[in-house]
């Protein structure tokens, strides 16, 4: 458990020092998010329409940009064989390090969607349960995609196919994510919307970080 | 107590890397206070049977033991007994030279002597508050052996570790080694050139793959 929490503590301390990382996931979420009342017109109707929707996917590319390099700089430089033969399994390497990546980027980008969902003009009602929705889907989203940052370790063109790899499995937590929103605007219950999504994170929690080491011994290997 | 004098061996090992069958049949055994020395030409498979050996990469065929308890069994007690040294030095050019050797003092168990120690021990002291992303390869090297001297490990796995060092840097690997070995520690070291302090030498060409392997 110690080593567990020494490897998150790690991984903090090196976004720290490489802040600039970190800052430019929210940053791109910021600007892409402003985008869209350029794009579709200052009408808060329309916007407020589609606030949730616009705020879930630019959330689910900004964790995409966060996670390519999750495993590869580690990779790279060697640091990877070393964290590989610490006194933790593989599965719980892969978690922690999936833990310090939300720490740094999903934790931001959940609470950044208050401030944002204000220039879309969405009803303030729902911002309760668009936070909620957010910190239960975004964890999701990192452990999936840290699945996927393990698979591509050693391909070319990584990015692109990380994208490819993981994409289709965001469909779910995109579709309960905004319905979660959509409900609480209208008034309905969002409640059985967040059980699906904590439904999912937990189905997520307990498969990836296997799937995840697996991938990671046949990099390593 | 079998655990501090057991002997590391590996029966009739053969690795696979890409679909290549590197060698085969290869056994070696290895006792508290001795030193192998791995020889071969390039690609002849130093590098992976150093990997095997830390477990990073999986045997195709054959056992490796600490005493009598097969390796397979127990992965995690099997890595906390290597130090493995490989081409990559493992540090991250954001942190200083003094927390790269703190970050993994505070990850691994069997704490040997404080960072600074184990700097003055490569003579890197003096380059403690310098980022890493500064070194030469020769300090970088210095820095990843400094890893050796500041956490204790009973099995050694040196991946050639001389690679870029002047005469002083091997003078001190060397004497690191002659102090890990007396005080019974196990070490594993791939080498194109001299290696004082003698230890056994295992030719890796002497364990080609016969065409008999490569049909099994």
């Amino acid at each position: 458990m110690k080593v567990f929490l020494e490897v998150i503590r790690r991984d903090l301390l090196l976004t720290l020092r490489q802040g600039s990382d970190a800052a430019l996931i929210l940053v791109f979420y910021l600007l892409c998010v402003l985008m869209f009342p350029f794009a579709v017109g200052p009408e808060p109707n329309t916007l407020a329409r589609i606030g949730p929707g616009v705020l879930w996917v630019t959330a689910l590319l900004a964790t995409l940009l966060a996670l390519d390099r999750l495993f590869a700089q580690d990779f790279e430089d060697g640091s990877l064989d070393q964290l590989a033969l610490l006194p933790l399994p593989l599965p719980l390497l892969a978690l922690s390090k999936v833990i310090a990546n939300w720490l740094c980027t999903g934790l931001p980008l959940t609470l950044a969607a208050v401030p944002l969902a204000e220039t879309l003009a969405m009803d303030r009602k729902a911002y309760g349960i668009l936070i909620a929705a957010l910190a239960l889907g975004t964890p999701t989203l990192n452990l999936i995609g840290g699945l996927g940052a393990a698979l591509i370790l050693g391909a070319r063109r990584s990015s692109g196919l990380l994208a490819l790899l993981v994409m289709p499995l965001y469909i779910p937590i995109l579709i309960f994510g905004v319905a979660a929103v959509d409900a609480a605007m209208l008034g309905q219950a969002a409640l059985p919307y967040l059980a699906i999504l904590g439904a999912c994170l937990l189905a997520a929690l307990a498969l990836c970080p296997w799937g995840t080491a697996a991938a990671l011994r046949q990099a390593l290997a | 107590m079998t655990e501090v004098n057991a002997t590391f061996r590996g029966l009739r090992l053969a690795c696979e890397r890409g679909g290549r069958v590197v060698f085969a049949r290869l056994d070696f055994a290895l006792a508290a206070g001795e030193m192998l020395v791995l020889r071969g030409a390039n690609g002849s498979g130093k590098s992976s049977l150093l990997r095997v050996m830390a477990g990073l990469t999986p045997l195709l065929t054959g056992d490796l033991r600490w005493g009598e308890d097969p390796i397979a069994g127990d992965r995690l007690a099997h890595h906390a007994r290597c130090h493995y040294v490989g081409h990559q030095e493992a540090l991250k050019p954001v942190l200083t030279v003094r927390e790269n050797l703190q970050l993994w003092q505070r990850l691994r168990h069997g704490l040997a002597t404080s960072a600074d120690a184990a700097m003055e021990q490569l003579a890197i002291g003096h380059l403690a508050d310098l980022p890493a992303r500064l070194l030469s390869a020769g300090q970088r090297r210095r820095l990843a052996l400094s890893r050796l001297a500041a956490i204790s490990a009973p099995l050694w796995l040196l991946d050639e570790p001389a690679t870029a060092l002047d005469g002083d840097g091997a003078a001190r690997l060397d004497s690191l080694l002659r102090n890990h070995l007396a005080g019974g520690g196990r070490a594993v070291l791939s080498s194109h050139g001299e290696v004082s302090g003698g230890g056994a030498v295992l030719n890796l060409g002497d364990f080609r793959p016969s065409a008999r392997d490569l049909a099994a």
